[in-house]
């Protein structure tokens, strides 16, 4: 301070101390600020375009099942199989492995379709006229007045119990598809949740610290795994083996799938449980053990209950994960729409479904929208367990360790 | 004494299974590695390595899948890293740490991070074919069908969507390990806040860019989700020579022999050999990454 007004030359007053506008600190600030918003907007864009693309859901009701019967009533349906391959090359439209999936799972519909759903949304006034005879094959449009409920009729199908979007009759019941998709995420989660868990525990309090050093990347190096890899070795190896084990009928099933994707869950787990546990405050385990609990113990009542919510938070990510896996479930849990409980019994997923059928599709007419509706909830629910995992659990979490 | 020996049951069975579960994890590890070796070491050779798809891709080489997957991976690092980097720089050297902003940016980071891949695929097939290529089409080529298609550009590009909280996160990481007292130092000798990141923070954080873009290209080669309808095709019978056209991937090609080929059964060493090359390929770059990582952490301590 006092070298400051015994310094003769310098004087230092508000002018010259006052920050000097230069304009590349202010463009770099602007620039990288607008940079860093991008992954805010990212999450507005992708779910506004997915949304967007599913709106086809909510309109096109009586034209998806008008158009399909106008095609089977002109053409004879042997026809597609033979045509459909050169058919799905040409078109712009169809996308990847079209002609593989198309050419063997469902050779009929659509192709034929195609150029009228997605090049003249004129046309179906008039389709509508001609097609009094198609509404009769499906009950739902048949009770009402062919013109004004028609989205209902769309909505109300989504609650139906089959899943048969390319058919004659296509109908879009998603029943199927969250039984499949629940039933592989419980598999998972019992399989996943408490070996990771588990795991977590011997890293933070039983394992000495040098082995802790490699446990914990090794088993992230799990994280690392390809999801397709993971698949085709439940594909493989995994399904094979477990049917000479137990010996069900369906080799593909939704017990396989979900033990593949417990091996994709367990890292997640793994990991932020392992943070969780040892983020909890060494006094704690030292008030524990002075107290003479031997290291288990500490480890189990208090370590554990400690931790409990970022526990939860782990799980509740590693459901997210499995919820929206589409490779293992593609390759590993038989994709076929059922809605038992059995657990040997195929099942098909929601994020498999939009994987499998989304190159089949023509743009722009229900299917389409169906697909990307059932991209949409998976998009909220995976956003919504990220953001109760962020807050009500970091919440909770730091309340309990401060100990309010 | 009784309940001595109660405890000591219930403490030793705990220990033995969380110990059981870390062993089970790491042999899971070791046997999915093993397996694959064994199925895949024989078919594995340069000549696979090199050469083109043949028979209706029962015989021959994985060459094109190889290309195609370097393609992808390389332009997606070039859009995903410098924006990830930018991103990171503003978090630690902008924002103020409890600021909203701060607050909302890390939460959007954190959910790309868990958003299903399927989505990415979704939004890109939305908004890169759909909306962005339609668009060019639309004004630049006055219709003419070229960019609202699938393609090499929008397939990295949404790739690059899906790593890059990757990288966000790992340079983050390495531009908190640069110590204050060399920012310090930096702004008392005069130099700018902009000088100060361009010449001592970005260079004290090199190893965590490139640990960022190692994982990034790890995770972007082994996801197929994202590419199933942006760009990846099931067979190109010749190389992709622009942006615009179509591309096989490793990742997609072990997807479609091993569910879609005419024979499964034939074209199983071709199927693990492939899967092979990727793991190899992914489980050496993350092992970088891991390794990298590992330093850098012992640096900060």
């Amino acid at each position: 301070m006092n070298s400051n007004q015994a310094t003769p030359g310098l004087s230092f007053t508000a002018e010259s101390l006052r920050k000097k506008f230069r304009f590349s600190e202010f463009f770099a600030e602007k620039l990288i600020t607008s940079v860093a918003f991008l992954s805010i907007a990212l999450i507005i864009l992708i779910f506004f375009f997915v949304f967007r693309e599913s709106l086809p859901a909510f309109k096109h009701r009586p034209k998806a099942t008008t158009e399909q019967q106008k095609i089977t009533d002109g053409n004879k349906p042997e026809s597609y199989g033979s045509s459909d391959t050169e058919a799905g090359s040409q078109k712009p439209e169809t996308y990847g492995g079209a002609e593989a999936s198309a050419g063997e799972n469902k050779p009929e519909t659509y192709t034929g379709s195609e150029p009228a759903a997605a090049n003249k949304p004129e046309s179906y006034g008039l389709v509508k006229d001609t097609s009094i005879s198609a509404d009769e094959v499906n009950p739902d449009a048949s009770l009402r007045p062919s013109s004004e409920p028609e989205s209902e009729g769309s909505l109300s199908s989504l609650f139906s119990n089959e899943w048969f979007p390319v058919s004659e009759n296509p109908r879009y019941g998603l029943i199927p598809l969250f039984v499949g998709t629940l039933k592989v995420t419980l598999i998972a989660m019992l399989f996943a949740a408490p070996i990771a868990i588990f795991a977590a525990l011997f890293s933070s309090s039983f394992a000495p610290a040098w082995l802790r050093e490699w446990i914990k990347p090794a088993i992230e190096l799990l994280a690392g795994f390809p999801s397709v890899v993971i698949g085709f070795f439940a594909l493989m190896v995994m399904a094979t083996f477990l049917q000479n084990l137990f010996g069900y009928e369906t080799r593909l099933n939704s017990f396989v799938g979900g033990i593949a994707m417990a091996l994709a869950a367990i890292p997640v787990i793994f990991t932020i449980t392992e943070d969780a546990l040892t983020a909890i405050p060494a006094s704690y385990k030292e008030a524990s053990l002075a107290l003479g609990a031997s290291k288990w113990q500490t480890a189990v009542f208090v370590t554990l209950p400690a931790a409990t919510p970022g526990i939860f938070a782990a799980v509740l990510l590693g459901v997210g994960r499995v919820f929206g896996e589409t490779m293992i479930a593609l390759m590993a849990t038989g994709n076929a729409a059922l809605s038992g409980l059995n657990p040997f019994e195929s099942v098909r997923t929601l994020a498999a479904t939009i994987g499998a059928e989304m190159a089949e599709v023509v743009f722009g007419d229900m299917h389409y929208g169906v697909l990307f509706l059932i991209g949409s909830m998976l998009f909220i629910f995976n956003f919504s367990i990220n953001a109760v995992a962020e807050f009500y659990v970091k919440g909770k979490l730091v309340k309990k360790i401060q100990g309010k | 004494m009784k309940i001595r020996l109660k405890n000591k049951i219930i403490g030793g069975t705990v220990t033995a299974a969380s110990a059981l579960s870390v062993i089970l994890i790491l042999g899971i590890i070791v046997i999915m590695l093993v397996v694959t070796f064994i199925g895949g070491k024989d078919t594995l050779t340069w000549k696979f390595l090199t050469t083109f798809p043949e028979e209706g891709m029962m015989k021959g080489g994985i060459f094109p899948a190889i290309y195609g997957t370097a393609l992808l991976v390389i332009i997606m690092s070039i859009a995903a890293v410098p924006f990830g980097t930018i991103t990171a720089i503003y978090l630690t050297e902008y924002a103020h740490e409890k600021s909203w902003i701060a607050q909302t940016i890390r939460f959007a980071v954190r959910t790309l991070a868990t958003v299903p891949s399927i989505i990415f695929g979704l939004f890109g097939l939305g908004f890169f074919i759909k909306f962005v290529g339609a668009g060019m089409d639309n004004w630049f080529l006055g219709g003419h069908l070229k960019w609202a298609q699938p393609n090499l550009l929008w397939g990295s590009l949404t790739m690059a969507l899906l790593t890059l909280p990757v990288v966000i996160v790992s340079v983050e990481e390495a531009i908190r390990t640069v110590p204050r007292e060399l920012r310090e130092a930096s702004l008392a000798l005069g130099a700018t806040k902009w000088q100060t990141i361009k010449r001592v923070v970005l260079p004290g954080s090199v190893s965590g860019i490139m640990t960022g873009t190692i994982l990034a290209v790890g995770r972007g080669a082994g996801e197929v989700a994202p590419i199933l309808f942006t760009g990846a095709a099931y067979y190109l019978a010749t190389l992709p020579t622009s942006v615009s056209d179509q591309f096989m991937n490793l990742g997609y090609h072990i997807y479609v022999m091993s569910t879609q080929s005419a024979n499964v059964d034939q074209a199983m060493p071709i199927q693990f050999a492939t899967t092979l090359v990727l793991l190899m390929l992914t489980f050496s770059l993350n092992l970088t990454a891991v390794l990298i990582r590992s330093r850098l952490r012992r640096r900060m301590k």
